[in-house]
């Protein structure tokens, strides 16, 4: 057991507390506020007790937004983080190549979310887009992600791929360059494979950059809003409208603010519950370390 | 400028319940710095602080919340019950 250090250097974290506090704190008793009444303008306002709460958890629009987005979250994890290690294990380890591939690969990350949507609009537009056309013309295959649920979900898939792959990329990438020359050297000795080298020696020594990497995919993905409602708008039908996609729907478009406070909150401890077990998760990544 | 708190538009049910949190947290602040309490293993799979716990346990409750209001048509009172047991529970022995 260690003993508790001197705590007093927390003081200085006050300031930063103090602006959370108005930051994110005061919003965030007024959602919980919003959710107990029926606000009908300012300083009208009715309480209602728990029926938007009843209303949003037994709401099947809910429900499915909410399963899209763990399927969605599931597959940008599953498709990402293998595709980035194998990218980062392609790159170069030295020469020139190496500051070439670092802009190239980070060019999309420097993109606006907005802008991403608006050039995969067009980038995907069965009728103009070169890849839509593409599709449609050149290999005959018909496509169009603006009527055709799984073209929707290719098209958005792909472009949070392209969009965020290049994060897990480089977060392996300066993992794979912390690993001392020795350990490949003791590998060659040994005759290990290539394969045997990367289970044995990579893979654990990018434990730690690649539990973040998944720890900001994840809570991305799973709040992503900007790119798929520039891009599909949360169609067709409701194909593509993500939970994110749907609050703003009803607390902005359709300004039912007490069902949005509800909803907002369900959104909050979701998010809150997954954050804190793959924060968990982490820790013990790190003690797992240093044994 | 007045600076008012009407835009929040405050309820008294969600009055007592934020202001139950805030001086939970505060009591449980001036506790730790009173008699600093150290990590350790109860029920909960991972070791926690008292502060883990409190978090744990509200967490939680509002899971229940959430269960008992989707799925029941129970008197709230009982849920409040519960998830003060519950709390208490996680607090001593989690």
């Amino acid at each position: 057991m260690e003993k508790w250090p001197n705590n007093k250097a927390w003081l200085l974290v006050l300031p930063v507390f103090v602006i959370v506090a108005f930051s994110a704190i005061i919003p965030l008793m007024t959602v919980i506020n919003y959710s107990v009444q029926d606000i009908f303008g300012p300083g009208q306002s009715l309480f209602v007790g728990t029926e938007w709460y009843r209303q949003m958890l037994g709401d099947y629009r809910l429900h499915e937004a909410l399963w899209r987005q763990f399927l969605f979250s599931g597959l940008v994890l599953l498709i990402e983080m293998p595709l980035g290690i194998l990218i980062a294990l392609a790159m170069p380890k030295k020469g020139w190549g190496v500051p070439a591939c670092l802009v190239t690969i980070a060019l999309p990350l420097l993109i606006p979310w907005n802008t991403i949507g608006t050039i995969w609009i067009i980038f995907t537009r069965p009728d103009i887009g070169l890849f839509g056309a593409g599709m449609n013309n050149l290999l005959g295959i018909p496509f169009d992600h603006t009527a055709r649920l799984l073209d929707a979900w290719i098209t958005v898939m792909l472009m949070e791929v392209w969009h965020w792959t290049p994060l897990v990329a480089l977060l392996a990438y300066a993992g794979l360059r912390a690993i001392p020359e020795a350990y490949y050297q003791a590998a060659r000795i040994d005759g290990a494979s290539a394969w045997s080298t990367f289970v044995y020696i990579q893979l654990p020594k990018m434990r730690g950059v690649l539990t973040i990497a998944f720890l900001l995919r994840f809570m991305d993905s799973f709040l992503i809003y900007a790119e798929p409602f520039v891009l599909t708008g949360g169609g067709p039908g409701n194909s593509t409208t993500f939970l994110s996609i749907y609050l703003v729907k009803i607390a902005l478009l359709q300004f039912d603010l007490g069902p949005g406070g509800a909803f907002s909150l369900i959104y909050f401890v979701i998010v809150l519950l997954f954050s804190f077990i793959f924060y968990q998760a982490l820790q013990r990544v790190g003690k797992g370390e240093k044994a | 400028m007045k600076l008012t708190l009407a835009w929040m538009v405050w309820t008294v049910p969600t009055a007592i319940f934020c202001i139950t949190i805030i001086l939970t947290v505060i009591a449980m602040t001036i506790w730790q710095t009173v008699s600093p309490s150290m990590e350790r293993r109860g029920f909960l799979p991972i070791p926690t602080t008292p502060g883990d716990r409190f978090f744990i346990g509200v967490l939680t409750s509002v899971y229940i919340f959430f269960a008992w209001i989707g799925l029941t048509q129970f008197a709230l009172w009982i849920l409040l019950l519960i998830v003060v047991c519950w709390i208490v529970v996680v607090m001593i022995w989690g």
